[in-house]
């Protein structure tokens, strides 16, 4: 297997030429860093959600791309994905940085899998299906990922509509999913902290301004040498 | 053997046997692996949810606490990314210190690797030396960054730090202790007959499959496929010094892609990183290393900034990548992490399967996963999940704590 590397302006020309019609607002960018200022180039196009796997087969046509991974962003009314893959990888210098961009309308969100195409893309699919609520139709594995099991159904964490994150989830996220035909864990309510001067019996503190270190209410055999008598009784406490 | 029933093991999310938490179900037969899968997640922190609530600045500090090994990856990687939606040129003394950071890391991260790995075959003696050999390196991080883990370095336009020459001595020091420690290690790890006997064909994983599942880092180039960000899209310093992508071929003969070639690589990474330290010093050129020191003005120019971006940085465990888009406002628009785990997870499904139960532990290190530390538990409780918050399990220890004491 021969690989032969191509600028960023030839793989562009190649893919509008043998990719689907579908390709549209390709641009080529190239970036910089270091005293010798070695060039990085990349590519970002944009297609339709039908194009994307005759897309990614262009792409594979001219190298078989290292998959990174997929973002996705809520843009409004739809819902973009980006699959970002690099190709000539391997070849010094000559990496080409190809971004898909591919824009679903939140009417219809569905988006074709190009997990037969390159099967490591499922694993971004399926956080791309619990994330912002994509259909990926066809993906071998349509089970959640990062989410635990009870998150609430509906409520997708990366849309920034009426389905994203609520402020009272963000709150109380702990509160989420939990059933309520449920007896509460059994943890004791926290007790309150008495402070001595704060104590509600009028006489006791009376008695205690007199002669704090005499206090019967704190155990710590050590407590009359210790000037602040409410210290021992913190440390019983543990907290 | 072939009438034995297949059972369905579950291991994890805590289990003794893996340090981080994940849910790995197995289904075995005898002592043979038959089926795999795993479920992440047990970590999930939402950092970017967080970020895009907070202005690039904010973030690069916020990327610190990704990982607590990569420290300089995510942030560098973000970093980029800004800089080039916002134009902003870095300085190239800047370059050079980012780069230096970035293999001082690289070096204890592959030597806390090898001691974990010694530690999963039961070898624990090595286990306790590579982590007083990897104490080096840390040392020098301190030394330059004033941190042992979150650095807080770099920043958006630059570093915060200059290094100045009186600290080189220290750094060609840790070097020169490391440069004559690689043959000591190489004859501990490589050449010991229980270490051969464990990893040779254990996991073995392919090259094809190695590109298939999208495999990044050690895990990649111990399988054949020669994939290094530093020598593929040269960032920072790696353009002038030049990277050359270390295969297992180095030290062991032809590729198999086993872990025992996963050990191998990450050992001979460490004498390229001294290297590269190395040229890095000697090439460094004098000047600022920042690009602007008024922080109003970095956060003011981020704000002006509108377009798209993405960052890519080879961290120690494989590709760091991070998407950013800005839309003139304060927060990002759009901010996608991958880290270098997320990548390397889905080989796992092919490298366990038809392996032994004992080899569990090191094979699932092999790809030296990081999923961070746990945020929430779930108790069962009459059969079905209650998910607690640390405030709650903080209160039962304590009342545990009253009850013995009592």
């Amino acid at each position: 297997m021969t690989r032969q590397a191509l600028s960023a302006e030839q793989v562009a020309e190649q893919l509008q030429k043998t990719g689907p019609k579908s390709i549209s607002d390709v641009r080529t960018k190239e970036w910089s860093e270091g005293l010798k200022k070695t060039p990085v180039a990349s590519i970002w196009l944009r297609t339709t959600p039908d194009g994307l796997p005759a897309t990614i087969q262009a792409v594979i046509d001219i190298d078989y791309p290292h998959f990174s991974v997929a973002s996705g962003i809520d843009t409004g009314d739809a819902v973009e994905l980006l699959y970002h893959m690099q190709v000539f990888h391997g070849m010094p210098g000559a990496e080409v940085n190809i971004t898909i961009s591919v824009p679903v309308p939140k009417k219809n969100l569905v988006v074709p899998t190009i997990s037969h195409l390159i099967p490591g893309a499922v694993y971004t699919e399926r956080e791309k299906q619990e994330m912002l609520g994509v259909t990926v139709a066809g993906i071998p594995d349509p089970r959640g990922l990062f989410l635990p099991a009870d998150f609430p159904k509906g409520v997708y964490p990366w849309r920034k509509d009426e389905t994203g994150i609520t402020e009272d989830l963000v709150k109380s996220l702990y509160a989420s999913g939990r059933p309520e035909d449920r007896p509460a864990p059994p943890v004791k309510p926290k007790e309150k902290k008495v402070k001595k001067s704060e104590a509600p019996d009028g006489e006791k503190t009376a008695a205690e301004k007199a002669a704090p270190a005499a206090d019967d209410a704190s155990p710590a055999p050590d407590a009359p040498d210790t000037p602040d008598a409410g210290t021992p009784e913190v440390n019983t406490n543990g907290e | 053997m072939a009438n034995k029933p297949v059972y369905n093991i579950p291991i994890g999310p805590i289990h003794p046997a893996l340090k981080e938490p994940i849910l790995f179900t197995f289904d075995i037969q005898g002592e043979v692996i038959k089926g795999v899968d795993f479920a992440p997640g047990k970590t999930h922190r939402a950092i970017e949810w967080m970020g895009m609530r907070r202005n690039p600045v904010q973030i690069t500090h916020l990327c610190d606490r990704i990982c607590g090994i990569c420290g300089v990856s995510h942030t560098l990687a973000f970093s980029r990314a800004v800089e080039q939606i916002a134009e902003i040129e870095v300085p190239e003394r800047a370059h050079y210190v980012r780069t230096i950071i970035a293999e001082f890391e690289r070096i204890q991260s592959h030597l806390l690797w090898a001691g974990v790995a010694a530690h999963e075959l039961g070898f624990d003696t090595l286990f306790h030396l590579a982590w007083r050999v990897r104490e080096e390196a840390m040392d020098v991080i301190e030394y330059l960054t004033g941190n042992r883990v979150n650095y807080g370095i770099v920043q958006v336009g630059g570093v915060r730090r200059d290094f100045t020459d009186d600290q080189f001595p220290r750094i060609r020091q840790a070097l020169d202790t490391y440069e004559g420690l690689v043959g000591k290690l190489v004859t501990l790890f490589l050449e010991d007959t229980s270490i051969k006997l464990r990893c040779m064909s254990t996991g073995v994983l392919t090259e094809t499959d190695a590109l298939e599942l999208c495999t990044v880092g050690p895990t990649a180039r111990a399988s054949g496929l020669k994939l290094d960000v530093r020598a593929d899209s040269p960032y920072a310093a790696y353009g002038d010094v030049g990277v050359t992508p270390v295969l297992p071929d180095v030290y062991s003969d032809g590729i198999h892609g086993d872990v025992y070639d996963r050990i191998v690589v990450r050992l001979f990474e460490v004498v390229e990183s001294i290297r590269i330290v190395r040229e890095c010093m000697d090439q460094m050129p004098a000047g600022p290393v920042l690009w602007e020191t008024k922080y109003a003005k970095i956060l003011a120019t981020c704000k002006k900034a509108e377009g798209e971006a993405i960052g890519r940085v080879e961290a120690p465990r494989g590709e760091c990548f991070h998407y950013v888009r800005m839309n003139r406002s304060e927060a990002p628009e759009a901010w996608k992490v991958k880290a270098s785990t997320y990548s390397n997870q889905m080989s796992w499904l092919k490298i366990l399967q038809g392996e032994q139960i004992a080899d569990i532990p090191i094979i699932v290190a092999s790809i030296d996963p990081c999923m961070s530390c746990t945020d929430r538990v779930s108790v069962i409780r009459d059969g079905r999940p209650d998910v607690m918050t640390g405030e709650a399990l903080h209160r039962l220890s304590v009342e545990k704590t009253r009850r013995l004491q009592a």
